[in-house]
Parts: structure tokens; C-alpha cells; sequence
């Protein structure tokens, strides 16, 4: 495991995590959602968890991601909060 | 009342980090976990169902009835979305208009219900809210489709060996059907696979999974307990935890990719199953 590595991932999935909750617009954070799930899945492969990772990079960044996208363009772009 | 949540949140998340210092550290040997559980699983994996992969072994064979309840869980989300969303009745004031493309001339044409097509055809329907992709992508995806799912076909299949399964298989078999749908229209995946065949696939795959553990009740033995399915799959029972495992993973991994369909096209027509994404 190389620490500066691990450290710029985990820097990543806060900032990005972060982000997903804040950005007013939703289609921006599903996206932001997407690169969340897909440094999970770096993290998780760099601990050795490959079969955790796959399932992270199918469903969380592939699938969800697709998902909440399908949900924006039938509801709305804005939050309302 | 955001300022609450944002107390609450921050206390839950001070707990959490409090209590994450007693945890064993990383990969520490003398944890509960590593001594007992994984080194059972770690040295009798091999002899006891001969899956090279531990981790799918015990996804499907010693920890199957929770497995089971997984892609129970999933089909659950599949059917909680299509009742929803779902929608076959139209108010009084909505009727239904279709819009067609001259394909020579480019003219498009409202249809009202009621009214017919002039009968040519040289009229290719179009969505009215989703403007298809251009050439590129729709060539690039429909070359790139076959591979994605033989690719699918290969996880499922190769889960003994290697990282993957039914969850991930089913998974990627699903994402190549909505890219078909993302970048043709939604109408081009719903004449390949329709509703109804999803619903019933999707029950399907539940019903292969929770039917084999049925069928070792059957035959007297626990349920799920692959063992006793050796003389129906003419194999020594040893032989028979592995394929049963297959058996199992290919349930999983149809109920997934089903599911996945399902829920993006119930979401991305809002329930009325005519265009969308």
C-alpha cells in the first residue's frame, strides 16, 4: 500500500462526497456521485477487497449513476433547497 | 431545524470516529475476525467445495441463504419502483400525440390519437422530448454492445476463478441494454426485451436461486445444503457445491440485469413505458 497514494483517494472521495451534497444542481452531482463511488472502488482495490471493488465500479459509478440521471431528466435540474 | 441535522449529523459522526478507534487496526492477525472464521474459510475452501475464489464460495455456498435474500432484495426494488411509477391510465385532458419523421425531407408530423399514419414508409417515429444521438455514438455503442455482454457472460461464468459473480455479471448485462437505450431511444430496447418478459425474468432468477435450496430440502438434506444435488447434476458431491454455485450465480444474474432494466425504464419514462432516455 502506498501512503501518498491512499491519501490523495481518500482527500478525493471527502472532496467529492462533499461536493455531491452541496452543488445546487443535480445533474452535477450525480456526477460527483459517480467519481465518489469510483474512488471507493480505488480505495477498496488498494486494500485488497478486488471482488467489493468490481461491484463498486459496476453499480455505484456505472449503474446508480445512469439512474439518477434517468430521475433528473424526468423531474428537475435545480434543487429547491 | 437544518441546524439540528447538522448537530446531530456531527455528533453521530464524532461517535463513529470515537468508536472507530477500538476496532482491531488493518489486516491485524489477532483480530476476532482472523482468528477463528477466515482461517477455516482460508484453509478448507479448496477441499470442501473446490471454488478457487474464497470470496465467491462464500457468497454462494456458506453464506447463500443470505444471498438469497439479497437478490430477494433486489427484485423487491424492482417491483416497489414499477408500482410507483408505473402508470396505464392517461387523464381525460392528456391524449396521446406521436410524432413521426419524413425521412427523405426531414418534415416531422404530429399524429393525434384517434388519427392514422398516411401509409408510407418513409416515416421513422420520433420521441419529443429525447433527441436521439448522432451517428457516431449510436454506431460506437451498437459495435461495442456484443462485447460488453460477453463480457457479462464471462464474469458470471468466471466467478469461481476470478473477482466477480452474479451481482457485477447481472450488473453489466443490464448497463449494455441501457446503453442500447441511451444511445438509440427507449422504444428500440422495449421491442427486444419487453415488460412483461423482465417481470417474469426477474422472477425467474429469484425462483432459480430460492428452487435449488428448495430442491436440497427435497431430497432431505438442508436447505441450500449443494451436497445432496450430486446425483441429479451426475457429479461427486464435492463437484456439486461448485456448479450448484453456478447454478445459483446464473439466478442472481438474471434477476439483476433484469431489475436494472426495469427500474431505468420505469425511471426514465416516468411509468409510461413510450419514450424516454
Amino acid at each position: 500500500m502506498i501512503w501518498q497514494l491512499d491519501l490523495a483517494i481518500l482527500t478525493l472521495v471527502v472532496i467529492t462526497g462533499i461536493g455531491a451534497l452541496m452543488v445546487k444542481d443535480l445533474l452535477g452531482a450525480a456526477i460527483l456521485f459517480g467519481a465518489y463511488s469510483f474512488m471507493m472502488c480505488l480505495l477498496w482495490s488498494i486494500m485488497g477487497a478486488v471482488d467489493v471493488a468490481f461491484t463498486e465500479a459496476s453499480v455505484g459509478a456505472g449503474v446508480s449513476a445512469v439512474f439518477f440521471v434517468a430521475a433528473v431528466f424526468r423531474t428537475t435540474r435545480r434543487t429547491k433547497d | 431545524m437544518k441546524i439540528i441535522g447538522l448537530i446531530i449529523s456531527v455528533l453521530t459522526g464524532a461517535m463513529l470516529v470515537y468508536a472507530a478507534a477500538d476496532f482491531p487496526a488493518w489486516s491485524d492477525p489477532s483480530s476476532p475476525a482472523s482468528t477463528y472464521l477466515s482461517p477455516h474459510f482460508i484453509e478448507k475452501t479448496m477441499e470442501e467445495t473446490s471454488v478457487p475464489n474464497i470470496v465467491t464460495a462464500v457468497l454462494a455456498d456458506y453464506r447463500s441463504f443470505d444471498t438469497m435474500f439479497e437478490t430477494a432484495v433486489i427484485f423487491s426494488a424492482g417491483l416497489v419502483c414499477f408500482f410507483l411509477l408505473r402508470t396505464t391510465r392517461r387523464k381525460e385532458s392528456e391524449t396521446e400525440t406521436t410524432h413521426y419523421r419524413h425521412t427523405l425531407t426531414g418534415v416531422t408530423i404530429q399524429i393525434k390519437e384517434g388519427h392514422t399514419l398516411p401509409p408510407s414508409d418513409e416515416f421513422e417515429r420520433i420521441d419529443s422530448l429525447w433527441t436521439p444521438s448522432g451517428l457516431i455514438i449510436k454506431t460506437s455503442c451498437r459495435l461495442l454492445v456484443p462485447f460488453i455482454q460477453l463480457f457479462g457472460l464471462y464474469v458470471i461464468a468466471h466467478g469461481h476463478y476470478s473477482p466477480g459473480g452474479g451481482f457485477q455479471g447481472g450488473v453489466i448485462l443490464g448497463a449494455s441494454i441501457i446503453m442500447l437505450a441511451i444511445s438509440y431511444d427507449l422504444r428500440t430496447i422495449i421491442e427486444r426485451i419487453s415488460e412483461k418478459m423482465v417481470a417474469v425474468l426477474c422472477a425467474v432468477g429469484v425462483l432459480i436461486f430460492s428452487g435449488t435450496g428448495a430442491l436440497c430440502l427435497l431430497l432431505g438434506v438442508n436447505f441450500l445444503d449443494y451436497n445432496a444435488l450430486a446425483p441429479i447434476l451426475l457429479v461427486d458431491p464435492l463437484t456439486a457445491r461448485s456448479h450448484a454455485i453456478l447454478i445459483v450465480e446464473i439466478g442472481v444474474g438474471v434477476a439483476v440485469m433484469t431489475t436494472m432494466i426495469w427500474l431505468y425504464c420505469n425511471l426514465s419514462s416516468a411509468g409510461k413505458y413510450n419514450q424516454g432516455l
